[in-house]
């Protein structure tokens, strides 16, 4: 399974800096467990942090740092390789661990109308970033709407179209707050993804602009 | 031209780089303290100015210091040069021991990046698409590439600003500033394709 629509290399980036907000981040390492070459971006990414620490200004550290990091080493015992993460479910080990360890059927879904159910990811409290799982009913069509920032979205299964392409496992779509769009699930499956924004999701219409703090997205 | 001329030049085994590898190996096979001293010598300094710069003070600076050496005690044996420099895989310790201080000090809003590889590759091509793993070439492509790029790389990798951020600062849409990110990389890419 190798994805077609793939990160921004800026989001590459912001995640290779360690700048990337949680739920972005949780998001793309879910893409990437489905993308090889996302994976290699940002290996190349870190290596321009590894060469911008290599040409770092230095700071004399104390010799009280110094000797007890060297006297704690004996205590230390070596991590042995582990093997690759397994997965419970469908969905990669990252995320997988994120919702408990069950099969997307098991998490607690919230009804938020007909045809679409959500299910909100805790992350650290206090941050300005969301994760939100949807599961939305074939030929669904989501209302327009802008972005207020980034917007991350994996398919998980299913598969969604909107004017930017056609999206399908493992696919993520990439935005940010310049561009509006109408998703719509294509027919024959119920279309699971992974979703998350920075802040609110700005729709176009009044009526859910008002309705948003109780729809949850 | 004599900067093409070093540019161009193979770094070999008795680079920077093939010199910390040995170092690493050494700790991995047979927990030389010697070797880590010498390790942490070279990166101890530049990992507390790092962190500095991020907005650490010196006290909190230093306690990311010691755990990123100690993890690279730890972890020796987990080094893979194959997936880049022993530089890049200590920024990475670094980068995600910070992450995982601010998320227990309940201000983070930053993502930890431990577990993002863990499925395996199937067609084993990644490997072969980290192509550069000498800090030099990276550093020299860096010194190339149009001020206003280099800019932003520095305030996204050295100053931890969130691109937001970096619009909010230097007064340009953000648009702007992921396009300039984008325009880096891909000169940085292009810069390393032809030295490498």
């Amino acid at each position: 399974m190798t994805a077609t629509h793939h990160l921004d290399e800026a989001t590459i980036m912001a995640l290779g800096a360690g700048t990337l907000g949680e739920a972005h981040g949780f998001a793309a390492a879910t893409h990437m467990a489905y993308c090889p070459s996302c994976r290699a971006a940002l290996r190349e990414a870190e290596q321009l942090g590894g060469s911008l620490l290599a040409a770092a200004d230095e700071e004399a550290v104390s010799d009280q740092c110094r000797s007890a990091t060297l006297a704690s080493l004996e205590a230390v015992s070596p991590e042995k390789r582990k093997a690759p993460a397994k997965s419970a479910s469908d969905v990669p080990a990252v995320l997988c661990n994120l919702i408990g360890n069950v099969p997307l059927e098991e998490i607690r879904w919230r009804k938020m109308g007909p045809g679409i159910a959500t299910h909100a990811i805790p992350l650290t409290p206090g941050g300005r970033t969301k994760l939100t799982l949807f599961r939305i009913e074939p030929g669904y069509r989501i209302p327009e709407h802008g972005h207020g920032g980034s917007e991350l979205t994996v398919v998980l299964r299913g598969s969604f179209t909107d004017k930017t392409g056609h999206y399908m496992k493992g696919d993520i779509s990439d935005l940010d707050e310049t561009v509006e769009h109408q998703p719509v699930v294509d027919e024959g499956e119920t279309c699971y993804c992974l979703f998350a924004t920075e802040a609110p999701a700005r729709f176009k219409s009044r009526l859910l602009r008002l309705l948003q703090p109780l729809l949850g997205f | 031209m004599a900067v093409m001329a070093e540019i161009m030049a193979p770094a070999g085994d008795a680079g920077p780089s093939g010199r910390e590898t040995a170092l690493l190996n050494r700790i991995a096979t047979s927990r030389d303290r010697q070797a880590f001293t010498a390790l942490f010598d070279a990166y101890a300094p530049r990992i507390k100015a790092f962190m500095m710069r991020k907005g650490a003070n010196a006290a909190q600076a230093e306690d990311l210091v010691q755990e990123t050496m100690i993890a690279v005690w730890s972890k020796a044996a987990l080094y893979e040069a194959g997936r880049g420099s022993v530089a890049t895989w200590i920024f990475t310790i670094a980068r995600n021991l910070r992450i995982d201080r601010l998320r227990r000090e309940k201000t983070s809003l930053f993502t930890d990046l431990e577990g993002y590889d863990v499925e395996t590759d199937e067609d084993g091509q990644e490997e072969a698409l980290c192509r550069f793993q000498e800090d030099g070439y990276v550093a020299r492509a860096l010194a190339q590439i149009p001020e206003e790029q280099r800019q932003l790389l520095i305030m996204s990798y050295m100053e931890d600003m969130a691109q937001s951020e970096i619009a909010a600062k230097l007064q340009i849409p953000l648009g702007t500033v992921k396009s300039r990110m984008r325009l880096a990389y891909i000169r940085m890419r292009k810069l390393l394709e032809t030295i490498s």
